[in-house]
Formats: structure tokens, sequence, C-alpha cells
């Protein structure tokens, strides 16, 4: 009986629900015309090109839509054995991630010191100085920044060779050896963001309550005593998100700088997973493998993150979710 | 604060050994700047020669001259800035859209948004999806592809919401009891009150658009709407290959070192121009949502 009864009192109420209904979208109608052009947006440029992605378990076709391309060989994961027969991809994925590794050991503490460096500094107007002049590579597209360290490196009429030839020293080739090259790219990544990402722990440091360091001043704590115990600790939830995300990006690869930086001479180390992908995929047309490479790529970067943050939680941090 | 008040001469010393390592710092990034600078200025022969440092020598303004008076690099820089113009303008409209609504805690499916949102920033199809989407909408080397596909940033968007969020209930609530309608409060509450942010992501998204070439290079194969940076790349690629034939003992072109330098200042000039009046903004918007109390 009581399900007559719920049966009786949905119908009744079904007509009320609508009425509802329209009085809210009356209400609200203006903010659902101004969320459309973005979820549009994004439903056309984010979601449906994930539909592409089944490309990566077909053989490709030009002329065949994608449902009616052929499945790709060994339950579709053809391309993915491949991609790791490949050499060269295997080459590119291991760059990926040693180019990534180095530029976190070496280059993630480096805003950070800078930043405690800043943040001691006594005068306010020389501090705002080094901050405009720190922030301006960032600004800087890496075309232009392979443009100064062309001047900056090549062997005969670079800035820097030209000095260590005036002291008698030997040319260096920091642009064309291989070897050479993986250090000017670390540096050049370092030069370009370390004043950038210094602004995020500067803001950390500021919220770091006074009181703090005037009670150790009282203890008789020193400068660096006072770096070590109030500003380090202060900033540790920061520095933990920043260090997560940064592990989830280890084997992301952006495009510009690598691309930008390049030269044939130095492939062997310069090589990472999206330039392999522009030029096997949109210039090689090899699209199911190259697809297959990206999809890769996701799937462990998502992985990574996940990773990455379920261990700063571990650990007593708050991660980034 | 009472530290700062006794300072004692240790103290002194170190803030004098900090002030030294900040200038250090700060030259390391200038040096490359200057270089670039006082090439542009030399005269051939000193460039041959190697003995051009931070100083111009044999001053003169050719290489400039040259690059201005060349159809090539000012229609690309012309078309750079409309493009870097439009794109921002429409990214910014597109942003807004995007956070003011999700600000109402009563919109239904608000959550659903939500989420929509949050994936594409966890996932994304990757580079060739992406290429043959644009393939089947018919934007490979049709203009709009440098502007359409980048026109909204999550990023950026979360950055506006959480400012919006940061502006009093009680303003819009006042505006709501007058009769004002969402757009109306959108218009004359949120819009002025948000021009911090307005500026922080106007400058993210126009020096993103004026940096930027990969989607140039992928999608574009009219050299004639090339952006100055594809253009830059694509002649110092050129010129670079000229250097190392110089090394193998073929003549040194020593125009087209100057040269090269005056197109890369050219290309770099309109955002140094423009970043350090927006400072104060900026350093708000990078600190938005990453700072956790």
């Amino acid at each position: 009986m009581s399900a007559i009864a719920k049966e009786q009192e949905l119908v009744s109420s079904a007509p009320k629900e609508r009425v509802k209904w329209v009085a809210y979208l009356k209400r609200y109608w203006q903010l659902y015309v101004l969320l459309f052009l973005p979820m549009l947006y994004l439903l056309v440029f984010k979601y449906v090109p994930m539909k592409y992605v089944l490309i990566a378990f077909k053989k490709y076709s030009i002329v065949q839509s994608i449902g009616e391309m052929p499945w790709a060989d060994n339950h579709g994961m053809q391309y993915f054995i491949q991609a790791f027969q490949n050499k060269d991809f295997v080459n590119a994925l291991r760059n990926t991630i040693v180019l990534n590794l180095l530029d976190l050991v070496i280059g993630f503490p480096i805003p950070i010191i800078f930043a405690l460096i800043l943040n001691e500094l006594a005068f306010k107007r020389f501090k705002k100085v080094v901050q405009t002049i720190a922030y301006m590579p960032h600004f800087l597209s890496w075309v232009i920044i392979y443009g100064l360290a062309i001047q900056l490196f090549t062997p005969t009429s670079g800035l820097v060779n030209m000095f260590i030839t005036k002291l008698g020293g030997q040319a260096i080739p920091f642009l064309n050896d291989p070897g050479k090259w993986v250090g000017t790219y670390i540096f050049l990544g370092i030069w370009q963001s370390f004043g950038w990402n210094s602004i995020i722990y500067l803001a950390a440091m500021a919220g770091i309550s006074p009181e703090l360091y005037e009670a150790a001043s009282v203890d008789g704590a020193g400068r660096f005593s006072k770096m070590w115990h109030i500003t380090l600790p202060g900033i540790r939830g920061t520095i933990v998100v920043l260090l997560v995300m940064a592990l989830g990006n280890i084997i992301g690869s952006g495009f510009d700088r690598p691309f930008a930086l390049q030269n044939n001479l130095v492939m062997q180390n310069a090589e990472v997973i999206s330039t392999f992908v522009y030029k096997n995929g949109i210039k090689g047309l090899q699209f199911s493998l190259t697809t297959a490479v990206g999809l890769f790529q996701s799937i462990v970067g998502v992985v990574f993150l996940l990773f990455a943050n379920w261990l700063a939680r571990k650990l007593g941090e708050r991660g980034i979710w | 604060m009472i530290a700062r008040m006794v300072k004692s001469k240790s103290t002194f010393v170190g803030d004098m050994v900090f002030a030294v390592v900040c200038v250090i710092i700060s030259l390391m990034c200038l040096i490359p700047m200057i270089n670039l600078l006082a090439r542009s200025l030399s005269g051939t022969d000193f460039l041959v020669k190697h003995q051009v440092y931070l100083l111009p020598k044999g001053l003169n303004f050719d290489a400039y001259t040259t690059v201005l008076g060349d159809p090539k690099y000012l229609k690309a820089f012309v078309w750079t800035l409309f493009l870097t113009l439009v794109s921002t303008l429409i990214s910014l409209t597109m942003t807004t859209l995007c956070a003011y609504p999700l600000i109402f805690t009563k919109l239904k499916g608000r959550s659903v948004f939500n989420i929509i949102i949050t994936i594409t920033m966890f996932f994304s199809a990757g580079t060739i999806p992406n290429y043959l989407l644009m393939k089947d909408l018919n934007l490979l080397d049709n203009p709009l592809v440098l502007i359409i596909p980048s026109c909204l940033s999550v990023y950026n968007m979360i950055i506006m919401r959480s400012f919006f969020y940061g502006i009093p209930d009680s303003l819009r609530e006042a505006a709501e009891i007058d009769g004002a309608s969402y757009f109306r409060i959108l218009w004359s509450v949120y819009i002025p009150l948000s021009k911090p942010v307005i500026a922080t992501l106007a400058l993210f998204y126009a020096v993103g658009r004026w940096n930027g070439y990969s989607d140039a290079l992928m999608y574009m194969k009219n050299k004639d709407f090339y952006p100055l940076q594809l253009l830059l790349y694509n002649i110092l690629n050129n010129i670079n290959s000229v250097e190392v034939a110089t090394q193998e003992g073929f003549s040194t072109p020593g125009l087209s070192e100057s040269l090269k330098a005056a197109i890369v200042m050219f290309s770099t000039i309109p955002i140094l121009c423009v970043y350090p009046f927006l400072q104060k903004y900026f350093i708000h918007g990078v600190t938005v949502g990453a700072v956790k109390e």
C-alpha cells in the first residue's frame, strides 16, 4: 500500500516539480546562457579529441571514419608494442625522463633559495628592482631564448666563449655537443623560470606570522636559524604542493622549450616525447603510432600525479586535493 | 619590528652578502639582453672580429633600418600584434563567461560543470587527436586556428573565479534585491571590481599568444599567417646553419649577425615594455589558489 501511496504522491508532485523548475529557470537562465560558450568550447576542443584517441588502437586510414577503421593487430595493442620496439621512441622516453629529473633535482630548489634570499633583503626598493629583473626571462619566448643562447654560447662568436678564449681557454660547444647541450638546456630552463617560480614561495613567506620571528629573536636565534626553523617550515605546504605537481609532470614534456633549443647535432639527447610525436605524427603521418605514444604519456602522467599525491598525504602533508 | 631595530653588525654583513648575491643574479638575467642590444647596434667589422661584449662598437642603426624596411618583418609584427589583441579580448571574455556563473552556489548542475572543467586539467587527448580535430573542423591553415583552440585556459579561469569569490556576496545580493539581472550584476558589479585580475589575465593571455609558436608550426602552412615567433624561429635556424658553415671556412655573414640580434630585439620589446607595469597585479594572480594557509 505504501508503494501505491508513493506513486500517487509522485504523480501529484510532478507538476509541482515542473513549476519549481520553470520558476528556477526564469530566475537563473541567464547564468546558463553565459556558460553556454565556455562549455561548448570545452566539449569541442577538450572532449571531442578524446574520440580520436581510439586511433591508437586502430589502423589509421585517411578515407575512413574512426568507426570504420579496422582494429590494430594484437588485440588493438599493435602500436603500443611498435612504440616500445621503436629505438627512437625509447630514446625520446629516456630523454624526457632524464631531462625532467634533472630539472627537478637542480631546478626545483633554486626558486626556494632565491625566495629565501629576497625575503631577507633589507632594502625594499632594491628588492623590487631585483624582482622585476628576475621575472623578465619568464616573459621571453623560447625562440627568443634560443636566439639569446646562440649569442651567448656559439663556439666562435658567443659571448661566453669569447671570454673563455680570451682567458686562454678552449671554446666549449655548449649547444652542439650532446652532453653539454643537456647542461645548457637545464641552465636555460632555470634561467627562464627561477624568478617567476619564486613568487609563490615569497607569497607563502609573507603569510608567516611575524610574531614567530620576534619570539625567535627574543630567544636569541640568528638569521640562519630563523630561516631554517621558521621560514622553511612555514612554506613546507607550498613546497609539497609544487613538488607533487612537478612529480606528476615527470613524463610530461612541453613542446616549445625542447623544440626551440634542439638541433641536429644533439638529437640523441634532445629528442623528447612531444617533439617525437610532432615529427613522426604531424610530419611523418604515423598517426596511430604517435596517438598511442601520446595516450601512454597522458596515462602515465595521471598515474604519477596520483602516486605523488598519495605519497604526500601518506607523509602527513595535504597534497593537492 | 624589534629585530630590525636592534641591528647588530653581523646582520649588516648578512644584508650586504644577500644584496651582492642579488646583484649577481640580476646581472645574469640582464647580460644576455645587454649583449643582444650591443650586437644589434654594432658595426659588421667589430662583430666579425668578435670584439663586441656589452657595449656596441661602431654604433649604427643599420640592422634596425633593415628590419623596419623589410615588409616581411613589419607585416609579421603587425599581424602578431593584431592576433594578440584579438585573442586576448576573446580569451578574457570566455574566461569571464565561464568563471562568473560558477560562483553561484544556487546554480543547479554546478558540480557537473566543475567536473567537466577539472577533468580537462588532468587528462588531455594529446597532440595528434587535437591535430585531427583541427583537420576535421577545417581549421588547418585557417588563421582562426591561432585564436579559437586556445581561447580559454582553465587555469586562468580558476584564478578569475577565486578573485570573484573574494568579492563580498552582500554586493551581489544588494543588486539582486534591486532587481538587477545576472548579466547586469556581472557588468556593473563584478567587472568593475575585477580590474586587477583582468589585467593579470590579459597579460598572461597576451604573453602566451605573443610568445606561442607551436600551434602555428603544427596547424599553419601558409607563411602569410606565421606569427612573429615562428618567423623568428625559421630565421634563427637558417642563420644558425650559416654560422656552422662559417666555422668550416666560408665567408662570414657580418650583417646577418647584427640583423639577427635586431630581429630578436624587435620581437621582444613589446612584452618588455608592458610587464613591469603590471607587476603588482600578476603577483597576486600567480599566488591565487597555489598558497595554502
